[in-house]
């Protein structure tokens, strides 16, 4: 281990000292403005988060290796707790925003909107988030994705007088719960085995032989840290608690839950698997890469599969998302999958695809659940065929959510098609041209269901169609820069934010 | 390619109808005339320069033709590539996402300059029959415009990314056009069939292209890499290309040197990338110009389909999916070309003959219109399948010719229905006396439509039979130990079958729609047409008449633009 640089180190958890602070200053106006004004609450924590996504740009890795790149060495830091490398940057950056928006679409919601401490917890869920991104340590891991979920748990639930809502909350903490366990005990068969707990110390050690030719105890660790990723980023068969907790949990809650809890994870899934289980891993003849990428290939067919089929069948537009984003983690595990291509770059190509779907599947989403969200608290209702009439009530509303399914659905401009288009040429890159015409066939089948969502809102007609639905200042923002986000991301920005991506994915290889 | 500024007439073709569709949703949805305006000031816009781009290009096919000369007297490998890059003009190339070798590439050459063209006029024309569209003018207007910009890109698009980033962008408007302002009982089906149809076959095709992709740079990377060098030098590809790139003109050189012709793909001893991946490129791209058997959501599309919209379906898109099968399928992969087309014959076969059948069996005028064109596109894959410069020559007059044509068609039926109220043709009758200049416009459709000599179907359609019946000779199918030889003359004879029952039903529909007595008591409100409307039949009228008797005006061009395709096919 390097010599303790205090100021580097400080540095590359800037966001996360900031997150604290920002959370001490929400406790604090919650509790010196009165009810009336704690409405600005959610723009302290907005701008606040907003604010701390640009300290990953301004201080980037590679800046701080400037200052002292003796002490910096390869990016662990804290005594290897964290690395701070570009993919943790670009995650981080990609939580803070989901967060920053979050804020600001919960700001009008009955019921959360005006209390201090759902930005309070969502901050804290947020700093888990960051940690997530940057964990290099088993240790770190694991306290980062509880520090992440608790507080999920405890939003989930926000609505205590909601029965719904109380539900959810319950039901994803057992399941959560139960999952975090079993992943435990796999960390913990792992630091058992070797006696590490750092995530790069593991994989040499996996390769002496200790294990002899027998790599049973290795594959069943990692089978039980897959359930634990599996539940996190919802993916088949680990998925049955997401349609319910979707449905019931607040929506802007669902919102970030579905997007950045998901980007946190498969950051972290990414670092674990690559470092962990490296190519060079091998086990008898068994590689150990082998075994976790076929693993991700059958779990991206099932879950894109699943997902699209189940989804043809909602009627209510939350738990359409839902099944919509078990599809989407199908699609990225497509990604994860295609991690086995013969060539560093082709590796580096497949990570790059995920962290660039996940960058604008952060907008996407949180576009599609702000137009649910402004519908469902004017209206009082989330089933689709309410949605009826949309583009004659508020026709702006319908085209930013119609933007939005098209760059889930894969269309372009919006920047779906990039993000598909990418994965599915990792795929083809890593050989397995076969689970890339499974990917496209399945994003027709999802195209349907987000084609019918359209055709409720443009052509059929309601009662109600004289009733405009108000858009708030707010939420004018949130729609705006979500909006054009995902139409830069499917056009003229996909090139920087794709080379971003691809030096964030190797870093990850880089020793 | 030069360096020096030229005006980059492709891009603002493509860039007007997109800015047009932004203004025109931030303005307020009951200003309907303004709305109209600015939609009809775009779509002029485009179609002078529309036109721009084809004289333009039109005035300079004999210098191409003489290069072209020059460059085959040298022949060699590359060969078919430097006639493919040097003809084209009005290029435009930056790099998109430099990494992955996808350019924003944009060009025009003798193959794509009429569709341009064609474009053009559609749009203005569609934009003129809407012009009484007073449910949600605004968005109509601004989803027409996408659409239009979509199919635009397709066609000058010089970047296989590129083609297919325009090519999906097109279809999604195109949905909601149909679904929302389409015929109320058939609207929502045919949408979502007509989408995913598309869909579909466009995604494989995708896979298709990013393997074909790894392929060429894998190519260049090993055996090819004397190949890339030499292109490099001869100024085909630029210096600084790299060998993982989506660019048609890489693509095509790697086809061209072999790239995919290497025996043992995919496992399989016999199998090459060609031979594989072609039927799923030309029919992916195939889908949208009805090939059978997956024409099934062309008619019900475009009888649900709101009259711009059928308009810019059947005589723009369809050729969008046969150009994109020609220059993805056939320019892409020879070598799978010659191996599969000759099959593939026989599904344009059954399109010409059952589609001709079926249209003269409807009742429903627009339903005749949908199948007909079912028809005639499948001439036009029967002339890509023809492989020598004639029959391919006659097939892209046919696009352009039966593009005109069909909205034409579809123009006439919009304004009939949109006075009398139904489109059942029995009921109809006598329209002629109400509607003289429908009726005009539509018997010169029809005539072009069976082939009249004068008019530009006849132009069309003979070279189409004319060189079937050359290649007969030259190509032969083999099933297991069964060659079948010869056969493309037989099918030639059938196929002109076809037109014969076209002409049964256009002279049927004719007589009953517009000849025989008038029902004064069932149509009294049905008048003349507007000027708006006469505009419509003078614009897209006018050049199946021009292009009939001065074929002039566009066959050299298409040679010209045919020629690489053919040096690859190894015929002339």
């Amino acid at each position: 281990m390097n010599e303790f640089h205090l100021g580097i180190n400080l540095l590359a958890i800037l966001p996360e000292i900031g997150l604290v602070l920002l959370a001490i200053v929400i406790l604090a106006l919650d509790l010196y403005w009165p009810e009336s004004r704690r409405r600005n609450i959610a723009y302290v924590a907005a701008v606040g988060l907003a604010f701390l996504a640009t300290l990953p740009v301004i201080f980037s890795p590679d800046m701080i290796r400037n200052i002292d790149p003796e002490a910096f060495g390869n990016g662990l830091l804290w005594g290897g707790m964290v690395r701070y490398d570009m993919l943790s940057q670009i995650f981080k950056v990609m939580v803070l925003i989901a967060a920053a928006l979050t804020s600001l679409m919960a700001i009008d919601v009955k019921g959360i909107g005006r209390k201090g401490e759902f930005y309070l917890i969502v901050v804290v869920s947020t700093l888990g988030m960051t940690l997530m991104s940057g964990a290099a340590d088993l240790i770190m891991a694991f306290v980062a994705l509880e520090t992440t979920s608790i507080p999920l748990y405890i939003l989930a639930a926000f609505k205590r007088n909601d029965n719904k809502s109380a539900e959810s909350g319950l039901k994803y903490f057992l399941y959560g719960s139960f999952a975090s366990g079993l992943m435990l005990y796999g960390l913990s068969l792992l630091y058992g085995f070797s006696g590490h707990t750092n995530l790069y110390s593991l994989a040499q050690f996996l390769n002496t032989e200790t294990f002899a030719s027998n790599p049973l105890p290795a594959l069943g660790a990692m089978a039980l840290v897959v359930v634990g990723f599996g539940f996190k980023i919802s993916a088949v068969p680990f998925h049955f608690w997401t349609p319910d907790v979707y449905e019931g949990a607040p929506t802007p809650v669902t919102a970030f839950l579905s997007v950045a809890s998901k980007a946190a994870s498969f950051a972290l899934l990414a670092r674990f698997f690559v470092a962990v289980f490296p190519e060079s891993v091998v086990i008898g003849d068994q590689g150990l890469q082998a075994f976790w990428v076929q693993l991700a290939a059958v779990m991206a067919v099932i879950s894109m599969t699943l997902g699209n089929v189940i989804a043809l069948a909602q009627r209510n537009i939350k738990r359409l998302l839902a099944y919509s984003s078990i599809a989407q983690a199908g699609y990225i595990l497509i990604g994860v999958a295609a991690i086995q291509a013969n060539t560093i770059d082709g590796q580096s190509q497949a990570i790059a695809a995920i962290a660039f779907y996940l960058f604008m599947y952060v907008f996407t989403n949180l576009l599609a659940f702000a137009v649910v969200i402004l519908f469902s608290e004017s209206t009082g209702s989330e089933t689709i065929a309410d949605l009826a009439g949309l583009s004659r009530r508020n026709p702006m509303l319908a085209l930013a959510m119609t933007v939005g399914l098209l760059s889930l659905g894969g269309i372009p401009p919006a920047a779906g098609f990039f993000g598909k288009f990418l994965l599915f040429k990792s795929a083809v890159e890593s050989g397995m041209v076969w689970l890339a015409i499974i990917g496209v066939l399945n994003a027709i089948i999802a195209l349907y269901y987000y084609l019918v969502v359209i055709k409720v809102m443009y052509v059929d007609r309601s009662e109600d169609e004289n009733k405009p639905i108000p858009v708030s200042r707010p939420y004018v923002w949130v729609l705006g820069v979500t909006t054009v986000a995902v139409i830069a991301l499917g056009t003229f920005a996909a090139q920087p934010i794709f080379i971003w991506a691809v030096e964030s994915a190797k870093s990850l290889f880089a020793a | 390619m030069t360096d020096t500024f030229t005006f980059p007439i492709l891009s603002v073709i493509i860039f007007v109808p997109i800015i047009a569709a932004v203004v025109m949703l931030f303005i307020d949805g009951s200003r309907r005339d303004l709305i109209r305006g600015i939609a009809i000031t775009a779509a002029t816009i485009v179609l002078a320069l529309s036109a721009t781009v084809y004289f333009g290009y039109n005035s300079q096919v004999a210098a191409v033709d003489a290069n072209q000369a020059a460059v085959t007297e040298v022949g060699g490998v590359g060969m078919a590539t430097q006639l493919f890059a040097d003809g084209l003009r009005y290029e435009e190339n930056f790099p998109w996402i430099a990494s992955l070798g996808i350019s924003y590439h944009l060009g025009v050459d003798g193959l794509n300059a009429p569709m341009v063209l064609l474009t053009g006029m559609v749009t203005v024309a569609g934009v003129l029959i809407s012009w009484r569209i007073d449910d949600r003018t605004r968005e109509f207007m601004a989803f027409f415009m996408l659409l239009v910009a979509g199919v635009y890109g397709v066609f000058v698009a010089m970047d296989t990314f590129v083609l297919f980033f325009f090519y999906e962008l097109a279809i999604f408007p195109m949905y909601l056009l149909i679904a929302t302002w389409g015929w109320v009982k058939l609207r929502q089906y045919a949408a979502m069939k007509l989408t995913l149809y598309i869909l579909i076959g466009s995604v494989i095709a995708l896979v298709g292209v990013i393997a074909m992709v790894f392929t060429a740079d894998a190519f260049f990377k090993g055996d090819g890499a004397q190949v890339f060098e030499a292109a490099k030098q001869s100024g085909i590809l630029s210096q600084s290309a790299g060998t993982f790139s989506f660019d048609m003109t890489h693509l095509m050189l790697a086809g061209e040197a072999g790239a995919y012709n290497v025996l043992g793909y995919a496992g399989v001893d016999v199998l090459t990338f060609a031979k594989l991946w072609f039927p799923f490129v030309f029919i992916g791209f195939g889908v949208l110009a009805g090939v059978f058997p997956f024409h099934n959501w062309s008619p019900d599309g475009h009888v649900a389909a709101p009259t711009a919209v059928s308009m810019i379906h059947a005589g723009v898109l369809m050729k969008l999916g046969a150009y994109a099968a020609l220059r993805m399928g056939v320019q892409l992969l020879p070598q799978g070309a010659e191996v599969h087309l000759p099959w593939i014959v026989f599904l344009t076969l059954i399109n010409v003959v059952y589609g001709a059948f079926i249209a003269f069996r409807q009742r429903d005028f627009k339903y005749v219109i949908g199948f007909s064109s079912v028809s005639h596109m499948g001439l036009v894959s029967m002339g890509w399948a023809s492989m020598n410069i004639i029959g391919m020559t006659g097939a892209g007059l046919q696009m352009f010719s039966h593009g005109a044509m069909t909205a034409l068609f579809f123009g006439c039926v919009g304004m009939v229905y949109d006075r009398a109220h139904t489109r059942d043709i029995p009921s109809l009758g006598g329209f002629v006396k109400r509607m003289p200049w429908v009726a005009v416009a539509f018997i010169i459709g029809g005539l072009t439509s069976m082939g009249m000599p004068g008019l530009s179907g006849f132009i069309a359609e003979f070279p189409i039979f004319q060189g079937m019946w050359a290649a007969s000779e030259n190509v032969s199918l083999t099933i297991g130990s069964f060659t079948l030889t010869n056969y493309y003359s037989v099918i030639v004879v059938i196929a002109a079958l076809g037109i014969v029952i076209t002409a049964a039903y256009v002279l049927r529909v004719t007589t009953q729609v517009f000849f025989g007595d008038f029902k004064d008591e069932l149509y009294p409100e049905v008048g003349d047409i507007a000027i708006t409307d006469r505009i419509i039949l003078i614009l897209l009228g006018t050049p199946l008449i021009i292009l009939g008797v001065y074929p002039t005006i566009m066959a050299p061009m298409l040679e010209s633009g045919l020629k690489p395709v053919l040096a690859l096919l190894g015929g002339g």
